[in-house]
């Protein structure tokens, strides 16, 4: 009894002239497999989808089995923006300075029909989706969406991340808003994303 | 004799036990006693009693509103001492007066009453607060402001409350608003992101806050030069 001292078969040799420890592969992948299997969301949970958001990230789902048991609740830590719910237009300036605020590389998900369309609520005071204020890489569909859902959509996120590649110029070029409007896209795109389809009814309005 | 006291000295409670009401008729069922005591008290100036599902609704002359909700405070045969709500119906009808309405409920003698004051159209929408009888009402008015653009004179701070401040597309609430607002998408989303959102804090907020004195003194020079942002 008592301890044993490890055997020379344990030891492993690095040096240069063994084969043994050694691994070759492609920057790219070693870099976007670290990078997907460590996504840290920074969660912007505003209506019920953060609810499911949470469900995702308790022990039935989770989302910890993906690298992103850690929540980053500073925007400046965080990879991953999920917007959870519907973004009312006095919260566009705080949703578009976090995203900001956010280190490249950074991605972001809009989670649930409000986030993605504005949903059911197409009236004066809601965002017709986030995307006419930030960059989305994945729209997770639901009311609210499922926790399976929203695993389905990071997993996308993941595949997606892993097809990256550092060659490609301007995949991390940070989007500048037009600094007159404050807007990244066309009006008239944004115009067109906030129209109503399905059986809205049309309305006019009273003012351009 | 309240419940403290049955509890404590061992007597027995006076007052029955509070019960809900069944089969309460839509009209004609008992006034509340207030109601009464507020005719004998105010005549002309309370317009109209009614009694609808078992709850008392008083019509007030609007130039009176703060007279008789301060005295169905501090009168001690009242004691109406929580304002549950302050808000405002516009009817369809371009012809109904706006109404606002303040929800009184008195928990000494288990009471409810709607006071409601009718502002005609066509001349501006202004009200008397009662932030001075109940601070719940700061709040309170700061909403019915935003939404039905009714100016309660006398209230402290009057801003918007729900829309930002610089909100330029009028009062959503009003039967005139578009239900997606006045400007287009773009535009909407345009004046949203130039909003400041770190304008939040007002010079009173940061006084009765007490966090003013805390402050850096060189953000506390711009802050007294009307410069509203809490960074």
């Amino acid at each position: 009894m008592g301890l044993t001292v490890p055997g020379e078969h344990r030891t492993v040799s690095y040096a240069p002239e063994s084969q043994e420890g050694w691994v070759t592969t492609r920057m790219d992948f070693l870099v976007n497999w670290a990078r997907a299997n460590s996504l840290w969301p920074m969660p912007f949970g505003t209506a019920c989808c953060a609810i499911e958001f949470m469900a995702t990230a308790a022990s039935d789902f989770d989302l910890a089995r993906f690298g992103m048991e850690r929540m980053s609740f500073s925007p400046r830590q965080a990879d991953v923006l999920i917007c959870a719910g519907r973004v009312p237009f006095k919260l566009a300036p705080i949703i578009r300075r976090i995203w900001q605020q956010m280190p490249q590389p950074k991605w972001s998900i809009s989670m649930g029909a409000c986030a993605s369309t504005g949903g059911m609520f197409d009236n004066y005071a809601v965002v017709q989706g986030i995307d006419t204020i930030i960059p989305v890489d994945v729209y997770v569909p639901g009311c609210p969406p499922r926790p399976e859902g929203l695993l389905y959509g990071i997993r996308m996120l993941q595949e997606k991340v892993k097809n990256e590649r550092s060659a490609d110029a301007g995949t991390r070029d940070e989007m500048e808003p037009d600094p007159k409007s404050q807007l990244y896209i066309p009006p008239s795109v944004i115009d067109e994303l906030g129209e109503p389809f399905g059986n809205s009814v049309h309305q006019t309005r009273s003012a351009p | 004799m309240n419940r403290f006291e049955v509890v404590r000295t061992g007597a027995s409670s006076t007052e029955s036990e509070p019960v809900t009401q069944k089969n309460v008729s839509h009209r004609g069922a008992a006034a509340n006693p207030s109601a009464k005591a507020m005719q004998d008290k105010f005549g002309a100036a309370i317009k109209r009693i009614e009694v609808i599902w078992g709850e008392t609704v008083a019509y007030v002359d609007p130039a009176s509103v703060e007279q008789v909700i301060r005295w169905l405070h501090d009168d001690p045969s009242q004691r109406y001492d929580f304002l549950s709500d302050v808000t405002a119906v516009e009817y369809r009808d371009s012809e109904v007066p706006i109404e606002v309405v303040w929800h009184l409920r008195s928990l000494p003698y288990r009471r409810f009453l709607r006071i409601k004051a009718q502002l005609p159209k066509g001349k501006p929408l202004e009200i008397a607060s009662v932030y001075d009888i109940y601070k719940s009402a700061d709040w309170l008015e700061r909403e019915c402001y935003d939404m039905f653009g009714i100016r309660f004179t006398g209230h402290p701070d009057l801003r918007r409350l729900l829309m930002w401040e610089s909100y330029k597309e009028g009062y959503p609430l009003r039967k005139d608003f578009p239900l997606r607002g006045r400007f287009s998408r773009s535009e909407q989303l345009r004046q949203a992101l130039a909003q400041n959102p770190e304008a939040r804090y007002s010079m009173e907020e940061l006084t009765i806050a007490d966090a003013f004195a805390e402050l850096p003194t060189d953000m506390r020079e711009r802050l007294s030069k009307g410069e509203r942002t809490g960074e």
